[in-house]
């Protein structure tokens, strides 16, 4: 199997759409002529031209809003919001259009729309450009959540959005582009709503998505090497969430710890943590904890910024105080 | 194009008594929520709807009963969703403000102000890129001219000449405040030259004179030309809401416009060039009051939704 970068494999998934589906057409800052800031749509301008990939001007509302439009239609768009941080602009279209056009009209008009979006920190881009707020769009009923933390998640989940008949939002990771991983040449679909079991395990399980799974799984190496056996759960999607999956796992390991880029007040991590408590009290052998983000903006400065963001040592300690 | 003149007049009385009849059912407590009339703005949306084709979008605000009536809905099942009832529009689950029928191309009411404005752009951009020449049709007040959404989608649907025809509904307030205490230039057809967009201003209270110019710059944006932008002056007779006390503008100002009455003009202009006649006119309101009695008869006998249908409709499964 091929080894190629997560940004690569993004490029697949759009590329195979754009190529098989003539309802598909990509729009968005800077993705035909520039190339996109991350360079996933480098090429597909001369490739397929300006009527399925467009270059809009930088307005993130109509553009979200143009693409619901267009798939209120009956076309399959992909919008490109460049990062999370700009999608806030957007954020009317996406909650109060997108995530309930099919309930308020009784299922008269649907919304398949993709919107991707860079997510995250680490790349020193500073607080306005580096945020880990899928725990917003993840709140939303009528929304989808997909957040790969590897090149096969990212082709697998993208070329699974496009199949959506609902919005998708596709968080990918900023620190994560030039990630390598094996990844079929061929189309395939990595399924909402199933978390990849990442590392087996049996004392504790760790339970991460995108760019934190990296974390838990170099934490749980470095534990087994003291005799801990973590478990490592990559959740894929935050909506919909494999809660059978993380039951399955809390039930076999008894403990937990969720591990997340975002804050910890009101983020994702929470809602893991009460999803498990209610559903699986009994199994448990300790309090579910959380190693999240820390309650700051994101600051600039290299050490600053790696302070701010949960690390392997943070997430060692606290199993440690559980195992 | 000519206008079915007698039609127009038709519908605008049938609008005034279907709105009557609701504000007498929320009286009365059948409709809850927030209800916005449509009365004294009649012949926008008549005029308007009737002046392009029946398939072509329209993309409406949240005082848009006329609006649906006008494209062709059936007044019972408008009534029925104000009502909250099985037989509405959507089920009960949109209510006034949400309105939809996609089989008339009646692609909703939207309640936050000129956020519809952004997928009027998006379904007229399907259309270009599908190569066909439909049109979007946008309905929005004036309140919406100061949102950066009104400015985002003058400006996309102008770069990419999208078939799209802009209608503001400027009646003078938004809710209850003057356009001229919150808008820098209060005529808002200047603003859409801003975006290079051909802009007119029309007398919103006369119901031909909106057809007339409706039909015209409908051809234009369905010829390829990109989007045209209407402002009609007009008034609403009534509140904002049903809860409105109207403090923010006298009686007088209202009397006045009360005098410029759209149903009362074209009426008695037809009157006058012997198209109809008086007996015409009553038999016309007795159709209208037939169909607003009957709306509400069948709204009110409607069962109420299923509390077993909450949670359909929240995701679409793959056919």
């Amino acid at each position: 199997m091929a080894v190629i970068t997560y940004r690569e494999a993004l490029r697949q998934a759009l590329r195979y759409q754009v190529q098989n589906d003539e309802r598909v057409f990509l729009m968005g800052e800077d993705i035909g002529a520039y190339g996109g800031s991350y360079a996933v749509t480098k090429g597909f301008l001369e490739e397929f031209g300006e009527r399925r990939v467009k270059d809009t001007p930088i307005a993130e509302s109509v553009v979200v809003g143009a693409g619901i439009g267009a798939a209120m239609a009956g076309l399959k768009p992909m919008v490109e919001l460049m990062t999370i941080n700009f999608s806030l602009l957007a954020i009317d279209q996406i909650v109060n259009n997108a995530s309930k056009l099919y309930y308020m009209s009784n299922g008269q008009i649907s919304v398949p729309l993709v919107v991707r979006m860079a997510g995250g920190a680490g790349s020193q881009l500073g607080a306005q450009h580096s945020h880990s707020l899928e725990s917003w769009y993840a709140h939303v009923p009528g929304i989808k959540v997909a957040v790969p933390a590897t090149p096969y998640d990212a082709k697998g989940l993208l070329m699974t959005a496009f199949d959506d008949e609902n919005p998708v939002i596709f968080i990918e990771h900023t620190a994560l582009y030039a990630s390598k991983g094996e990844v079929p040449e061929e189309p395939y679909r990595v399924p909402f709503g199933e978390a990849e079991l990442y590392r087996e395990g049996r004392d504790v399980t760790l339970i991460g998505y995108s760019g934190s799974v990296h974390q838990a799984f170099r934490a749980a190496e470095r534990l087994a090497g003291e005799g801990i056996e973590a478990e490592v759960l990559n959740l894929r999607t935050l909506r919909p969430l494999d809660i059978e999956g993380i039951l399955a796992s809390v039930r076999k390991t008894h403990r937990a710890v969720v591990v997340e880029d975002d804050w910890k007040f009101g983020g994702f991590a929470g809602e893991i943590v009460a999803i498990v408590q209610e559903e699986a009290f009994d199994d448990l052998d300790a309090p579910v904890l959380r190693c999240s983000g820390a309650d700051v903006p994101m600051p600039y400065a290299g050490a600053l910024e790696q302070a701010a963001l949960p690390q392997e040592d943070g997430i060692i300690e606290l199993v440690k105080t559980i195992v | 194009m000519t206008a079915d003149v007698v039609r127009l007049l038709q519908t605008m009385m049938n609008i005034r008594r279907f709105e009557e009849k609701a504000a007498e059912m929320y009286a009365r407590g059948k409709i809850h929520g927030f209800l916005h009339l449509y009365i004294g703005q009649e012949a926008v949306a008549t005029g308007a709807i009737a002046a392009v084709r029946d398939n072509d979008y329209l993309v409406t605000h949240y005082r848009e009963h006329g609006h649906a009536l006008a494209r062709g809905l059936d007044p019972k099942a408008v009534m029925a969703e104000l009502f909250g009832k099985a037989t509405g529009v959507t089920g009960g689950r949109g209510g006034s403000m949400h309105l939809f029928d996609v089989e008339k191309s009646f692609m909703g009411g939207y309640a936050i102000v000129a956020g519809h404005m952004p997928l009027a752009c998006g379904l007229a951009l399907a259309e270009q890129y599908r190569g066909t020449d439909r049109i979007a049709v946008n309905f929005i007040g004036d309140g919406a001219v100061n949102e950066g959404e009104f400015h985002e989608s003058l400006n996309l649907a102008s770069v990419w000449k999208l078939p799209v025809l802009f209608i503001v509904e400027n009646n003078l307030y938004g809710m209850g405040t003057d356009i001229r205490r919150v808008s820098a230039v209060t005529e808002i057809y200047k603003r859409a030259e801003a975006y290079a967009i051909p802009a007119e201003q029309v007398d919103g209270m006369d119901a031909l004179a909106v057809f007339e110019v409706t039909a015209r710059a409908a051809q234009r944006v369905r010829s390829g030309g990109g989007p045209h932008f209407l402002e009609m002056i007009c008034y609403r007779f009534r509140g904002h809401s049903m809860a409105d006390p109207e403090f923010y503008r006298s009686k007088d100002e209202v009397e006045r416009w009360r005098r410029l009455d759209p149903i009362v003009k074209l009426r008695d202009r037809l009157i006058g060039e012997g198209v109809i006649t008086s007996d015409d006119v009553v038999h016309m309101q007795a159709e209208a009051d037939r169909l607003a009695e009957e709306a509400a008869r069948f709204a009110e006998e409607s069962p109420a939704p299923a509390v077993e249908t909450l949670h359909d409709f929240v995701y679409k499964e793959r056919a």
